[in-house]
């Protein structure tokens, strides 16, 4: 693997309660590429990437060992913090959720709770994302009209947007596009191969196609372990494991 | 055919059993405003009643009065009210604290209002008397406020616990902290059923009786201070019957209430549903 690594992870188990959600995980994910995470509901993908931003603390009775090195410290330390993290490893939710306020609000909404109040700087910063989401042309002419307006596949690229307000470096993508159109897809992959330039992008999908399209990397999970992980095309090509290439060729699912 | 026709009879008896309530409440709004209405005047509406009783007069001081003691318990309750329910849906886990808080607030709801009227006439009226001047609007508020309390408390917090998810974990995940999430997300959305559940309760001061009679005093005259005594809707109706006999300025004074009752009623559901199509975008 060439490149720099962004994420290192070393022996992350998780467990909820007494189920072990993710079983000795350890990956490396490189910078300014984009990882795609594969495998069955339910194998762990979903719940390892909500470990990186440790979106996972929300959820009662969680545990989790090992090391996630981001930057040079260990960001399941509990003396991180977890408000400073997420303005640095953000994530987009598979169920595009704007909050209830206009679009200018919701791209907003991270600088302004970041302390960022000057009218001029926010309006340039909103511009800003909204084009890097490549939805500008779309919505700069209603910019005060209400997120909840605009279709499934505009609302995600709003979320994403309002991520990129907030300047982060890894975005974590969580099936974005599983409730959205053909069309909407397509957009949102043609985004991911824009912004994988300037950032780290790790993303969920449950649609191989899409994992082969987008990605550079591709990690197989299967109930809570890493089976295996190499570049896209290896893994898709020539898998090393058994259940890598039952999997890859559709022999379950 | 014996099970057709038990059907029909069933659909007959719960049809009836439906159009009763409404029945009910028509024949209740009805007979109240046929006898209350015509009593109904400028002149009733902003002339105090007399001193001692005598009728033809007006009702002014015992309209303040209400409004005086539903603001006072409003004030104090949706605080309380809105600040528990944000403490138990967004700061505790499911445990035994909250079980406990919400089960005390059932418990709460469940009391007797002659008996929050009794404890809040020892020890608002007696005890504290020097703060809350005896039987006083202020004391009237805060007995009020413990019936207020459980219901905006429980709605509150039914409204809090129908936010998405995704909203939190939204807003969380763009690096704002709990108390951002819960002050810029959650509570606007939440906000028309919070207000919907504080209308509730303060539907419920207006129309409480019980908790007045032992706390507010009675007196008649216009009140200047929240530590003056004094004399809501409700038990003036309560005090001319028993009284006076004076039945027409009851049923006038029934007909305001209940007018003021509706009002609030139907103003609240149209303004809260305004704003969830705004929030909603429509």
């Amino acid at each position: 693997m060439s490149g720099e690594i962004e994420i290192s992870v070393k022996n992350l188990n998780l467990w909820f309660g007494n189920f072990q959600a993710l079983k000795n995980i350890n990956i490396e994910i490189p910078k300014n590429a984009v990882t795609a995470l594969i495998g069955p509901s339910g194998c762990g993908k979903s719940t390892f990437i909500k470990t990186l931003d440790r979106m996972n603390d929300l959820v009662d009775n969680v545990k989790f060992t090992g090391e996630v090195i981001y930057k040079g410290r260990n960001i399941l330390d509990s003396d991180i913090d977890v408000v400073e993290l997420r303005k640095e490893i953000g994530m987009v939710f598979q169920k595009p959720n704007p909050f209830p306020k206009s679009i200018f609000d919701n791209v907003a909404y991270g600088p302004r709770v970041h302390g960022i109040r000057d009218k001029k700087i926010l309006k340039e910063i909103v511009e800003r994302s909204l084009k890097g989401a490549a939805i500008w042309d779309e919505v700069k002419d209603r910019l005060n009209e209400s997120a909840l307006r605009l279709s499934g596949g505009q609302q995600q690229r709003l979320c994403i947007a309002r991520l990129l307000a907030v300047e982060p470096d890894v975005l974590l993508m969580d099936e974005p596009a599983s409730a959205l159109d053909p069309i909407a897809t397509s957009k949102i992959e043609d985004l991911i191969h824009e912004l994988k330039k300037e950032y780290t992008i790790i993303i969920v999908t449950h649609n191989m196609q899409q994992a082969a399209r987008v990605s550079s990397r591709t990690a197989f999970f299967f109930l809570g372990e890493l089976v295996e992980y190499a570049s896209t095309i290896d893994l898709f090509e020539r898998p090393r494991e058994n259940r890598t290439e039952d999997y890859v060729t559709g022999k379950f699912g | 055919m014996a099970a057709r026709r038990r059907e029909t009879a069933a659909i007959g008896l719960l049809w009836g059993a439906g159009i009763a309530t409404l029945v009910i409440l028509i024949v209740i709004l009805a007979y109240i405003l046929v006898h209350g209405l015509p009593l109904i005047s400028w002149h009733f509406l902003t002339a105090n009643p007399g001193i001692r009783g005598q009728t033809g007069t007006g009702i002014y001081s015992t309209i303040v009065a209400t409004l005086a003691v539903t603001g006072v318990a409003l004030l104090i309750a949706a605080p309380l009210s809105v600040g528990g329910a944000i403490y138990l849906n967004e700061y505790t886990k499911e445990n035994l604290v909250r079980k406990v808080i919400r089960q005390a607030a059932e418990v709460l709801a469940g009391i007797p209002s002659i008996i929050i009227g009794l404890f809040g006439f020892i020890f608002f009226v007696i005890y504290l008397r020097p703060y809350t001047g005896g039987w006083s609007v202020l004391s009237g508020g805060l007995a009020l406020a413990f019936m207020v309390l459980p219901i905006s408390l429980r709605i509150s917090e039914e409204s809090l616990k129908a936010v998405p998810a995704e909203l939190r974990e939204g807003s969380l995940g763009l690096g704002a902290t709990k108390w951002q999430s819960i002050t810029t997300v959650i509570l606007p959305t939440a906000l028309p059923g919070i207000i919907t559940g504080l209308i509730l309760g303060a539907g419920r001061a207006i129309g409480e009786t019980a908790a007045i009679l032992l706390t507010a005093g009675g007196a008649l005259g216009l009140i200047h201070s929240v530590q003056d005594p004094c004399c809501p809707m409700t038990l003036y109706i309560y005090n001319i019957l028993t009284e006076y006999n004076d039945t027409t300025t009851a049923y006038g004074t029934a007909a305001v209430l209940i007018i003021a009752i509706l009002a609030i009623t139907f103003t609240t559901d149209y303004l809260m549903n305004r704003y969830t199509k705004k929030l909603k975008g429509l």
